[in-house]
C-alpha cells in the first residue's frame, strides 16, 4: 500500500472531521475561484484591446458614462447629437472612420440593448486585429437585424426569427409596432456586441416615434450651433422646408407613421448617440480630442482612459480586497486542518505506533500524515475550485442578464495556476508539526498506552 | 540459529535519573523453527526483551543476532526495514488499524519491507486462519478471535525468520484461544519460522518446545555490575 492510500484510509476513518475540514477548504477556494473569475471578467471587458477605436464623440457629459453607455452599452446613453456633426466628423481628414451609434431601446425579449448604426460597423474591427464573423447576410431593408452571439443563445433566436423592441429601455415602456427580422448572427466577440441587437440607421430612424418634435429640433439645433451661424442656417433651411413638406402632405391625408415615409427624416431631423473615431495616427487622435473638446459642442473621449481609471481607482482595489479576504479564509482554513490533524494525533499514538512496530519508517509515517493534510487540502481545493466554476456557470445567465458581464465560467485565470501550488506549501506548512509529532513517536510507549 | 542475545544489558532511567536495570542476558538461543515460550512475573521485561529483539527498543549494549544480522547495531532505517521484512509481531490487543480491511491489515504488514506487496498471497493467509469470509471486513466487524486471526496473518505475511507473539491469547476468549493458539504453532511450523510466544498461562507454554523463564537467563544486576564497573 502506498503512502497515499494509507493516508486516505486515515482520511476516510475520521470521514466526518477530514470532510468538515476539507470542505473549510473548498469553500475559501471557490469564493476565490468566484473573485478571481469575475474580476476576470470584468477586466476582459474593460480590457483596452477590446475596443477598436481611438475616440468615442458624442454630446457633452461624463466621460465615464458615454463610454460606458457607447462601447459598453450598460449605461443609458447621455443626450444626443445632431446627424450633421457626423458629416463635420467625416470631412476631418485626421479621421479615417466615423461610425455613428444610435441606442436607447431594448429588445422586448431579454432587454437587449438595440443598437442602430451602419455597415461599416462591422467592416472595421472591434478590437485590435479581431474583425466581426457573421452568419447570415448583410442588412438590406430597414427591419432587418443582426445579433450578437449572446442574443441568439439567450432568446433562442436564429436566422428568420422575428422580434419587436421597446422604447426607452425601463420596463413598461411603449413596446414599438414594428417587427424585425434577424438576418444575420455575430459570431461570439467575448465584448458587448454579443449582447446588442443592431439596426440599421435609417431603420433606427424609421421607427414610429423616434422622430422629435419639430420645436424640440430646432431648439437643439440653435443650441448646438449656436457658434457656427452658416451651417445653423442651412439646417434650418432645411428644417423649414421640411416642416412644408409635411404640412403638406397631412393638407392631403398622408400618414408619416407609416413605414414607407422613413426614408424621408431629412439630416436636420436626425440625431446620433455617439460616434465611434478610428484616426490615421494616435497623435491625430490626441489633437481632434482637444479640438472637439474645446468647441464645447461635443465630447471626445478615449475609450480606454476612463475604464483603465475606474479599473485602477475602484474595481482593482476592490478585486485585491477580495483575493485577500478569501486568502485569509483559506488560511484560516488550513489552520483548522492543523487543529484537526493535530488533535487526532493522541488518538492515533497507538496507531502510529504499531505501523512502526510493523516496520514503518519514521519518515514513513511522518510522509504518511503529510499526505493526510496534502490530500485535505489539495481535495478541498480541487472541490472549491469545481464548485466556484459550476457556481459561475450556474450564474452566468443572471450576471450576463443583470449586468451585462460576459461570464467565461471555465476561462482559467492565471492566478488560478498559483493557488494549487500555494495550496500545497499550506499543506506542507499546516501538516508538518503533527507530522513532526508521528515522527518522534515513541514507538514501545505508544504500543503500551 | 533464528536468534541469538549476547551479553545484552538494558537499564531504564527514572525522572530522576537514577537508572533502572531491567535485562542483563549473558546468552538466549532459538534455533530455527523452534517454538519457544517465555514465562516470567508481570514488570520483569518480557516485553522490553520483545521490543528488543525486534529492534524496537535498542539495548544498552550486547548483541542481538536475528537471522544471523545484528539487530543491535543496525541504523534505524535499517533496523525498521529488517523488522518489516525479517520479524513478525503478534500483539495482546492485536493492534489491527481499525480503518483498514482485513485485507488491507494484513496488505500493511507486507508495504514496509520494501518488497513487492503480494496480494495473492496476504489473501491464501487469510484463507489459511480460515477467514476467506471476512476479506473486506473492518476489524470492528470481525470477532475477537478473527481479530487475532488477522493480527497472526498479517505477522506472516513477510515470510519472517522469527515470530514474536506478545500474550496472542490473552484477550480471546476461552473457545477461540486453542483455535488461535494452533494457528500460530501450526502456520510456524509450516513456513519453518522460529516463534517466541510471551504467555502467563502455562497450558499454553507447554503445548510449544521449550519453556524458558525469564528469571532463569535474565539477571538485571549485571546492569548495575557493568555500570558500576
Amino acid at each position: 500500500m502506498s503512502v497515499l492510500a494509507i493516508a486516505w484510509k486515515s482520511i476516510r476513518q475520521r470521514a466526518l472531521a477530514s470532510s468538515l475540514t476539507s470542505l473549510s477548504i473548498a469553500l475559501g477556494v471557490m469564493l476565490m475561484v468566484v473573485v478571481l473569475t469575475i474580476s476576470a471578467a470584468i477586466e476582459k471587458a474593460f480590457d483596452q484591446t477590446s475596443v477598436g477605436y481611438d475616440l468615442i464623440v458624442g454630446p457633452q457629459g461624463s466621460d465615464l458614462q458615454l463610454v460606458l453607455s457607447a462601447v459598453y452599452r450598460i449605461q443609458p446613453p447621455i443626450e444626443n447629437i445632431p446627424y450633421q456633426y457626423l458629416k463635420t466628423l467625416r470631412d476631418d481628414r485626421r479621421i479615417t472612420a466615423a461610425v455613428p451609434l444610435l441606442f436607447g431601446d431594448v429588445t422586448e425579449e431579454g432587454a437587449f440593448p438595440i443598437v442602430g448604426t451602419t455597415p461599416q460597423y462591422f467592416e472595421l474591427d472591434y478590437a485590435t486585429n479581431r474583425s466581426f464573423r457573421i452568419r447570415g447576410k448583410r442588412i438590406n431593408s430597414f427591419f432587418d437585424a443582426i445579433i450578437g452571439s449572446e442574443v441568439a443563445r439567450a432568446n433562442g433566436w436564429d436566422l428568420g426569427s422575428q422580434f419587436t423592441i421597446r422604447h426607452g429601455g425601463a420596463e413598461g415602456t411603449h413596446v414599438h409596432d414594428e417587427k424585425f427580422t434577424v438576418v444575420a448572427i455575430l459570431e461570439q466577440t467575448q465584448t458587448a456586441n454579443d449582447r446588442t441587437v443592431f439596426l440599421n440607421v435609417e431603420g433606427f430612424y424609421a421607427i414610429a416615434g423616434h422622430e422629435k418634435p419639430l420645436d424640440e429640433v430646432e431648439d437643439r439645433l440653435r443650441k448646438f450651433y449656436g457658434s457656427e451661424p452658416d451651417v445653423l442656417a442651412e439646417l434650418l433651411t432645411e428644417l423649414d422646408a421640411h416642416k412644408a413638406h409635411l404640412a403638406e402632405d397631412e393638407a392631403s391625408g398622408v400618414s408619416h407613421d407609416h413605414h414607407d415615409h422613413s426614408h424621408e427624416t431629412p439630416d436636420c431631423m436626425k440625431e446620433l448617440t455617439s460616434v465611434l473615431v478610428r484616426t490615421r495616427s494616435p497623435a491625430d487622435a490626441i489633437f481632434l480630442q482637444a479640438d472637439i473638446n474645446k468647441s464645447f459642442q461635443a465630447r471626445a473621449v478615449n475609450p480606454i482612459r476612463p475604464i483603465r481609471k475606474l479599473m485602477d481607482n475602484v474595481l482593482g482595489n476592490i478585486r485585491k480586497a477580495l483575493v485577500v479576504l478569501t486568502a485569509m479564509i483559506i488560511i484560516v482554513s488550513g489552520v483548522s486542518i492543523f487543529v484537526s490533524i493535530y488533535n487526532s494525533m493522541s488518538d492515533r499514538r497507538r496507531e502510529i505506533g504499531v505501523m512502526r512496530a510493523l516496520g514503518a519508517s519514521r519518515t514513513a509515517v511522518f510522509s504518511i500524515v503529510l499526505a493526510e493534510s496534502t490530500l485535505l487540502c489539495l481535495g478541498g481545493g480541487v472541490f472549491g475550485w469545481l464548485i466556484g466554476h459550476g457556481l459561475t456557470i450556474a450564474a452566468a445567465p443572471a450576471v450576463i442578464a443583470r449586468t451585462g458581464l460576459l461570464l467565461d465560467a471555465w476561462a482559467v485565470t492565471p492566478w488560478e495556476f498559483i493557488l494549487f501550488p500555494v495550496l500545497l506549501v499550506l499543506a506542507i506548512v499546516v501538516g508538518f508539526l503533527p507530522a513532526l509529532t508521528a515522527y518522534r513517536t515513541n514507538v514501545a510507549d505508544a504500543l503500551q498506552g | 540459529m533464528s536468534l541469538h542475545l549476547r551479553n545484552v544489558r538494558k537499564s531504564y532511567r527514572q525522572p530522576d535519573g537514577t537508572p533502572v536495570p531491567v535485562l542483563g542476558i549473558e546468552s538466549f538461543s532459538i534455533d530455527q523453527a523452534e517454538q519457544v515460550a517465555l514465562v516470567g512475573a508481570s514488570g520483569g521485561g518480557k516485553t522490553t526483551l520483545l521490543n528488543i529483539i525486534s529492534g524496537i527498543l535498542v539495548p544498552d549494549s550486547g548483541d542481538v543476532i536475528v537471522d544471523n544480522n545484528n539487530v543491535a547495531t543496525m541504523p534505524e532505517v535499517v533496523r525498521d526495514r529488517f523488522r518489516a521484512s525479517r520479524i513478525g509481531i503478534v500483539f495482546q490487543t492485536f493492534n489491527l488499524l481499525p480503518g483498514f480491511t482485513a485485507l488491507e491489515n494484513v496488505l500493511l504488514g507486507m508495504s514496509f519491507s520494501g518488497q513487492q506487496v503480494d496480494r495473492n498471497f496476504a489473501t491464501s493467509l487469510l484463507e489459511r486462519v480460515g477467514l476467506s469470509h471476512r476479506l473486506n471486513n473492518i476489524p470492528q466487524r470481525l470477532s475477537v478471535g478473527e481479530q487475532q486471526r488477522v493480527a497472526v496473518a498479517r505477522a506472516l505475511a513477510n515470510k519472517p525468520a522469527l515470530l514474536l507473539a506478545d500474550e496472542p491469547t490473552a484477550n480471546v476468549d476461552p473457545e477461540n484461544q486453542q483455535i488461535v493458539l494452533d494457528l500460530i504453532c501450526e502456520t510456524c511450523r509450516e513456513h519453518k519460522v522460529s516463534l517466541l510466544m510471551v504467555t502467563h498461562d502455562l497450558n499454553v507454554a507447554e503445548s510449544l518446545d521449550r519453556v524458558d523463564k525469564l528469571d532463569s537467563f535474565n539477571n538485571p544486576e549485571l546492569c548495575r555490575q557493568e555500570v558500576s564497573s
